[in-house]
């Protein structure tokens, strides 16, 4: 009976609004943390396009730009902050080294919480991230 | 169905002789589903006069849908005469939210010192509902609710029955910070209720010159109306939810701004009106 057309839900259409106007690199995911939204300074931390990127699923933004800690060893999607936001549904930080499309490496922080519409609505996710200085070196 | 106009008016009842021909009355709009089924779309202040009306005939269910909580939508429920009938079951959907349930905050205005008598003390048999996340059906109406662009918990509502559509999606702003003409469907608010409607009542509130200074307020204007009617392919637009300043030459003029900017035959574009009916 009903023929109504796909539509994102309100929360999320804020969200994305929001991002876009920042100039701070953000992401947005949706509750299985497929991508359905970056901006343009993700874009260019990221090296390449929300169009080629929308609809990436989890498994593969969580390799495709390969995340390590600052001694490289590899951070699985459960550890990311955008994992931990949407596998168990509570904020996170942390800092990581990420490898471009383009093959530049950046080290930067990241911090990512869940969008509940009600209490046990979970729409989605949202990262936002910083390229940050190389920690000084340990004395 | 069948949908019949009571108060087109926005923000506060605007009583008067340059609002004769559209009405003074704030947000309220019956619609008789072809099974016999009453639904109210909010209770502005006509809903003083639909409920004289609705208690003229044999009455056993009445379903009335808020599209959220500012006066101008709730004003007129004190005087809604089915209320205060203990014959009445009355059903009241609304938009949850997460700080107090439906209830509560109906009450909030239904309570001393803003009214008289506390809502729990009304003699008919009231239900509230928090408008589900899923379609759900009235009788042989099927309706859905989707959370909109105005400032608070706001839903808009989709009707449908026999194949034919009635999206009511007033108070909405659905322009604000996005172009609607270049972004893609899905990021558009209130499209799923509003696509390919046979009739959208559509809150029109604003000129282009005064929504300039009224951003953010949770209203549109008319060209933002028109890029919405637009991009969902409706058939026939209700302009609603009046400012109260504006008389009725005004908004004739306003209908045809609309319709330079959403060039179909004029009989699909209507002037929300006391006393106007519809056929879905």
């Amino acid at each position: 009976m009903s023929t109504q057309a796909a539509q994102h839900h309100l929360v999320l259409i804020l969200a994305r609004d929001f991002a876009s106007r920042l100039a701070t690199p953000v992401f947005l995911v949706d509750p299985r943390g497929a991508v359905i939204y970056f901006n343009e300074a993700a874009e260019r931390v990221l090296g390449r396009r929300y169009t080629e990127g929308v609809g990436m699923e989890a498994e593969d933004w969580s390799t495709a730009f390969a995340p390590t800690d600052d001694a490289g060893n590899p951070v699985a999607l459960p550890d990311l902050p955008l994992g931990v936001a949407i596998i168990e549904r509570h904020p996170d930080h942390r800092m990581l080294r990420i490898r471009s499309i383009d093959g530049t490496e950046r080290r930067i922080e990241v911090t990512a919480f869940p969008l509940f519409a009600h209490e046990d609505e979970c729409l989605g996710a949202i990262a936002i991230f910083w390229e940050t200085p190389e920690s000084p070196p340990e004395e | 169905m069948r949908a019949r106009i009571w108060g087109s008016r926005g923000s506060i009842a605007a009583p008067g002789p340059e609002t004769i021909r559209y009405g003074g009355n704030t947000s309220c709009v019956e619609v008789r589903g072809d099974g016999g089924e009453v639904i109210v779309l909010d209770a502005g202040t006509g809903a003083r006069p639909l409920g004289d009306e609705l208690m003229r005939g044999p009455l056993a269910r009445v379903d009335l849908l808020l599209t959220h909580l500012h006066v101008d939508h709730l004003e007129g429920l004190g005087m809604f005469a089915p209320i205060w009938s203990p014959d009445t079951e009355l059903h009241i959907w609304g938009p949850p939210s997460p700080v107090a349930s439906l209830d509560e905050r109906v009450a909030t205005y239904f309570s001393p010192p803003l009214f008289p008598v506390h809502l729990s003390e009304v003699p008919s048999r009231v239900t509230f509902h928090d408008a589900p996340r899923e379609p759900w059906t009235i009788g042989s109406v099927t309706l859905t609710a989707h959370p909109i662009l105005h400032p608070g918990a706001t839903v808009g509502y989709r009707l449908e029955a026999n194949g034919r559509a009635l999206a009511y999606v007033t108070d909405h702003e659905p322009a604000l910070g996005t172009d609607l003409d270049a972004v893609a469907s899905a990021w558009i608010s209130g499209f799923a209720l509003a696509h390919r409607a046979d009739l959208l009542i559509h809150d029109c509130q604003y000129t282009e010159d005064e929504y300039a200074s009224h951003v953010g307020w949770g209203h549109p204007s008319v060209a933002h109306v028109a890029a919405f009617a637009r991009r969902a392919e409706i058939d026939r637009l209700v302009m609603f939810h009046h400012h109260p300043g504006h008389r009725d030459d005004e908004l004739d003029a306003m209908r045809g701004t609309m319709l330079e900017a959403w060039p179909v035959e004029p009989e699909r574009c209507i002037v929300a009106g006391e006393g106007v009916e519809i056929d879905v």
